[in-house]
């Protein structure tokens, strides 16, 4: 019941949570905290029970849903690939819960969405049957909408203007576009097994049909549906243009799930359902995700370089950190593809550490314009010092957790794309140049003297950085128990490459 | 075989056709403040007749008069389903009747007649009882439409049902009359038989079924043969619109389902393409044209013509697997539609409003309103936990396993545009804010009449909606105990060739 209880305790917690008298808002908040607590602590002891000696699906659990010819079971088991998924998203679930203490409108309603986002993440990653996979998908799509329309903030760029339900229309067509082609593909793939006389949804059961010789230009056809389906809420460019004005308008809760835990699910998905269950087809279509990749980091990285909007900033990052992630994917390289999963693991926490402190200063500031903000360290040193860490940790700093991840890509990366290697290095360099300008701009230097009245992030604030803080230190320290069961599960992907 | 021997099969649809009569003659007694109590006596009727088909009929599989009538699994599955479906509309036009019919009790008794006739539709093995227990709902219909007499627009709808309604039954008649031109029967078994086995089939054939293809395709709604539903839709009283788009689309799939299975299956090669095209157009006509609509009521059906697009999809396929989609999503589609209808009502019961924009701020004052009209839009839009996600899931699946991904492909598109004009209503009811206007507690109607606005939705609605909702979740979480009824319904519709 394990697995079942991350995806349980949420979704009732959020049905209960409907129940409370709306005005009671302090109660409310207590309990959803209480909730993410559970789950939290439930996330890391299913992650240090995972027996990566083992490896395989572990923790499983399985009911029958639909009969035959259908064959839907819903069935969860967790893998050395969905393992430190589980724990960034109790990690993050729990961050979120403790920043949305400052919600004061309707605060009722956003946690009950919150808490359905959440449940809908966790099905995600723990789900065997690709029926329940896209079912949870998009169950943690679902309450985007109204999370960042009603609770979200619109932008007055002087020449532009971009209103939240702006934001919040275009991520959801977007993301909802994204899974029409995974939709699709899912048909043809339960259709190729209903030939093959074995109809199933079954992740596992699919990767041993005996398909036909045809099947080979089937999954050259239908892998591109995979890649770029999910691979929209991974920040795919050219269809990544959602996900920083999704960012932005949305509040700052929302944001940290979003970035910190929703992209993952995109990438997650193209190993998941992409490279395990069409490897033929992925071998294909490789080469153009690497480049696709590529291009994230870099045209990511110059984006980023130009944004005045501190969250707009931080939105672009998120699409370059991305690019590792979707080129080390795509290297299927087992050092690469370890990479990738470890700084799917990295980004979330450390741009979910990021949202929360723009979202502290501009809750006090009331602006996020780079230009504007500078010097705000002597008003706010605790928060100067967090952002300071997930900055150095953005731009790979060894010790930090993402120096780790984006090593290791760029080794992957070094034996089978050169060329994208060092595009992805230039693009680490490009990352520095903004992260640093940026922290000596807004934090460090002569404060400006309307700022003088500001005042350091609440208690409840720094204990959710402190906590994302330090994970990020943790695993640059000693990524050692991460890596082992992230190992344990890319090396069963088929047709991984390298063997040390 | 004697015609009586099996009469006690029919008696659902004999106590039907009284208790409607009964409705009809209590209101010529019952005192005008009492009206309302027909209503209650229909719903009490209904849920007897129920209890009743279910266990006489229960594992019933049987033809009587030569092939005219079925009871069998399919047919008590839609008599269920249509009883239920009658009573939870009657149920919902409690409130709106009270307030706005000028007579009470002749309506329910109507509503009676039509479900009989929905009953017998989904029954009927043979063209001329289909189309006789068509004309019956029908005929229904028009007078339901109708029924706000100092109303222009429903008059104006009414008008325009009745027309278009006796233009596609030509339509119809003349193709089942080109059909039995070539042959020579008019039951389903027997024209099964004879496309199975005649070679080269006369294009007489070809042009009836065509022609019962556009009266049916006016009845549905299919798009090219649309034009009329917007309109009727917009001027009908409401409970009539949700009836419309619930239970006459649900009536005439389960006779379409039934006559493409047991009638055209062998010659499924030459029309499938035909089909297909229909169900292309329909959903992508119904889903685009309602992106530009302001009223609630038109919204609705273009998003209805959308569904029944989805549904032709499952026409085209049409495999056991594909009927079993096509029943489950009529049932999804009730519980979502009715979900929707009643929030819709209930709101329409406080303002005597019906433009999106005048649901603005809705959230804020009626939390649960606002929160049942969303589920039941995001179950209309297909997404997850509630009814649509499922039950489309099953029916474009079932399409897919009939070599008809680039179908099941287009629909799932089709999907995704209606997310949009859905969530532009969600949006109206939780972002944008109330508008600053005192809320009215009269309306005026067009003859003069003045009609008092309820303060707060009644607790009847309240509970109607809140098993509308439910049963959304239900069926989108645990569909498996609708699916084994209907499983076993589709297996007393064996597909014929």
């Amino acid at each position: 019941m394990a697995l079942f209880a991350t995806i349980l305790i949420p979704l009732l917690g959020g049905i209960i949570l409907a129940f409370f008298p709306a005005h009671r808002g302090r109660e409310i908040k207590v309990f959803a905290i209480l909730l993410s607590v559970a789950t939290l602590i439930l996330s890391i002891v299913l992650f240090a029970a995972y027996d990566y000696s083992a490896g395989g699906f572990q923790f499983r659990e399985s009911f029958k849903w639909l009969d035959h010819p259908m064959n839907i079971t819903f069935s969860l088991g967790m893998d050395g690939i969905s393992a430190p998924m589980v724990l960034l998203t109790g990690i993050v679930m729990f961050a979120a819960t403790l920043i949305a203490w400052n919600i004061q409108h309707r605060p009722k309603d956003f946690l009950v969405l919150l808490m359905m986002l959440v449940a809908g993440v966790f099905g995600t990653f723990v789900s065997l049957d690709l029926f329940f996979l896209f079912f949870f998908y998009e169950l943690a799509v679902l309450p985007m909408f109204l999370l960042i329309g009603v609770w979200g903030s619109s932008s007055d760029f002087g020449t532009f203007f971009r209103s939240k339900e702006y934001g919040a229309m275009k991520l959801t067509l977007y993301l909802v576009a994204g899974s029409v082609l995974v939709w699709v593909a899912i048909m043809a793939m339960f259709w190729a097994s209903y030939q093959a006389g074995t109809p199933t949804f079954s992740l596992e059961e699919l990767r041993s049909v005996e398909f036909n010789d045809s099947y080979k230009h089937f999954q050259n056809l239908f892998f591109p549906l995979v890649m770029v389906g999910f691979g929209v809420l991974a920040g795919l460019w050219p269809f990544h243009t959602w996900s920083p004005d999704g960012h932005v308008a949305a509040p700052t809760s929302v944001s940290m799930l979003h970035a910190g835990v929703l992209m993952k699910l995109g990438a997650y998905g193209i190993i998941r359902v992409g490279l395990e269950l069409m490897p033929e087809g992925a071998e294909t279509w490789l080469p153009v995700l690497v480049g696709l990749g590529a291009v994230n980091v870099f045209y990511g990285a110059v984006s980023a370089m130009s944004q005045t909007d501190l969250k707009y900033v931080v939105g672009y990052s998120s699409v370059s950190h991305m690019g590792y992630v979707l080129i080390g994917i795509a290297t299927l390289d087992r050092l690469g593809m370890g990479g990738a999963v470890l700084q799917m693991f990295s980004h979330g926490i450390m741009t979910a550490l990021f949202f929360a402190l723009v979202g502290a200063i501009y809750d006090r500031a009331h602006v996020r314009d780079v230009g504007v903000l500078e010097g705000l360290a002597k008003r706010m040193p605790m928060t100067a010092a967090f952002f300071a860490v997930a900055g150095l940790a953005s731009l790979g700093l060894p010790g930090l957790s993402g120096f780790v991840a984006e090593f290791l890509v760029f080794v992957g990366a070094f034996k089978t794309y050169l060329p994208v290697a060092v595009i992805g290095v230039i693009g680490a360099a490009i990352t520095a140049v903004y992260i640093l300008r940026l922290l000596a701009k807004v934090f460090f230097g002569p404060i400006r003297p309307e700022w003088e009245h500001l005042t350091d992030a609440s208690r409840v604030e720094l204990g959710a950085a402190a906590l994302l803080a330090f994970v990020l230190l943790f695993v640059g320290v000693w990524p050692l128990p991460l890596m082992d069961v992230i190992n344990a599960g890319v090396i069963e992907i088929p047709g991984i490459l390298g063997s040390g | 075989m004697s015609l009586t021997t099996n009469l006690h099969l029919l008696l659902p649809e004999f106590l039907l056709a009284g208790l409607a009569f009964v409705i009809f003659s209590a209101d010529l007694i019952l005192a005008e403040g009492r009206k309302h109590w027909l209503a209650w006596i229909s719903v009490l009727g209904l849920i007897a007749l129920t209890v009743l088909s279910l266990l006489l009929l229960w594992d019933r599989d049987e033809l009587m008069y030569g092939g005219l009538f079925h009871v069998d699994a399919y047919s008590l599955f839609f008599k269920t389903f249509f009883m239920a479906l009658g009573a939870v509309v009657i149920l919902s036009s409690i409130d709106f009747a009270k307030a706005r019919f000028s007579s009470q009790g002749e309506y329910y008794a109507i509503i009676l007649m039509a479900i009989l006739a929905m009953n017998i539709m989904a029954a009927s093995g043979e063209l001329l009882t289909a189309y006789i227990a068509l004309e019956l709902m029908s005929f229904s219909f028009y007078i339901m439409v109708a029924y706000l007499r100092g109303n222009p627009f429903s008059n104006e709808a009414g008008i325009k049902y009745i027309l278009i309604g006796a233009f596609s039954s030509a339509f119809l008649l003349f193709g089942i009359s080109m059909v039995y031109t070539s042959v020579l029967d008019t039951r389903f078994v027997d024209i099964a038989d004879f496309l199975a086995n005649a070679g080269d089939v006369s294009p007489a054939l070809w042009v009836g079924l065509g022609l019962m293809l556009v009266g049916l395709g006016f009845k549905i709604a299919a798009v090219p043969f649309h034009m009329w539903a917007p309109d009727v839709y917009q001027g009908a009283p409401l409970p009539i619109t949700a009836y419309l788009s619930v239970g006459s689309k649900a009536a005439a799939f389960a006779l379409v389902l039934r006559m493409f299975s047991e009638a055209f299956a062998p010659a499924i090669d030459d029309w499938r393409i035909l089909i297909a095209v229909l169900a292309v157009a329909t959903m992508s006509v119904g889903n685009l044209v309602a992106m530009s609509q302001h009223n609630v009521k038109r919204l609705l059906a273009y998003s209805s013509i959308g569904q029944v697009g989805y549904l032709l999809v499952g026409i085209a396929a049409l495999s056991q697997l594909a009927s079993n989609g096509i029943m489950l999503h009529i049932v999804g589609y009730a519980f979502t539609s009715m979900a929707v209808f009643v929030g819709v009502i209930a709101f329409f019961n406080m303002t005597g409003k019906e433009e999106i924009k005048d649901m603005a701020g809705l959230a804020d004052s009626h939390p649960f309103l606002a929160a049942s009209i969303s589920i039941g839009l995001f179950s209309l839009a297909g997404l997850p936990f509630f009814a649509g996600f499922a039950t489309k899931f099953y029916l474009f699946n079932a399409a897919a396993n009939e070599d008809m991904l680039w179908l099941a492909g287009i629909a799932v598109l089709n999907s995704l545009f209606s997310l949009y004009y859905y969530l532009n209503v969600i949006r109206q009811m939780y972002i944008e804010p109330k508008p600053e206007t005192a809320d009215e507690e009269h309306e005026m109607t067009e003859d003069g009449r003045e009609i008092v606005l309820s303060q707060k939705p009644s607790l009847l609605l309240i509970g109607v909606l809140a098993a509308m909702v439910l049963g959304t979740i239900f069926v989108g979480v645990y569909p498996f105990p609708i699916v084994e009824a209907i499983e076993a319904a589709t297996q007393a519709l064996a597909i014929a060739g």
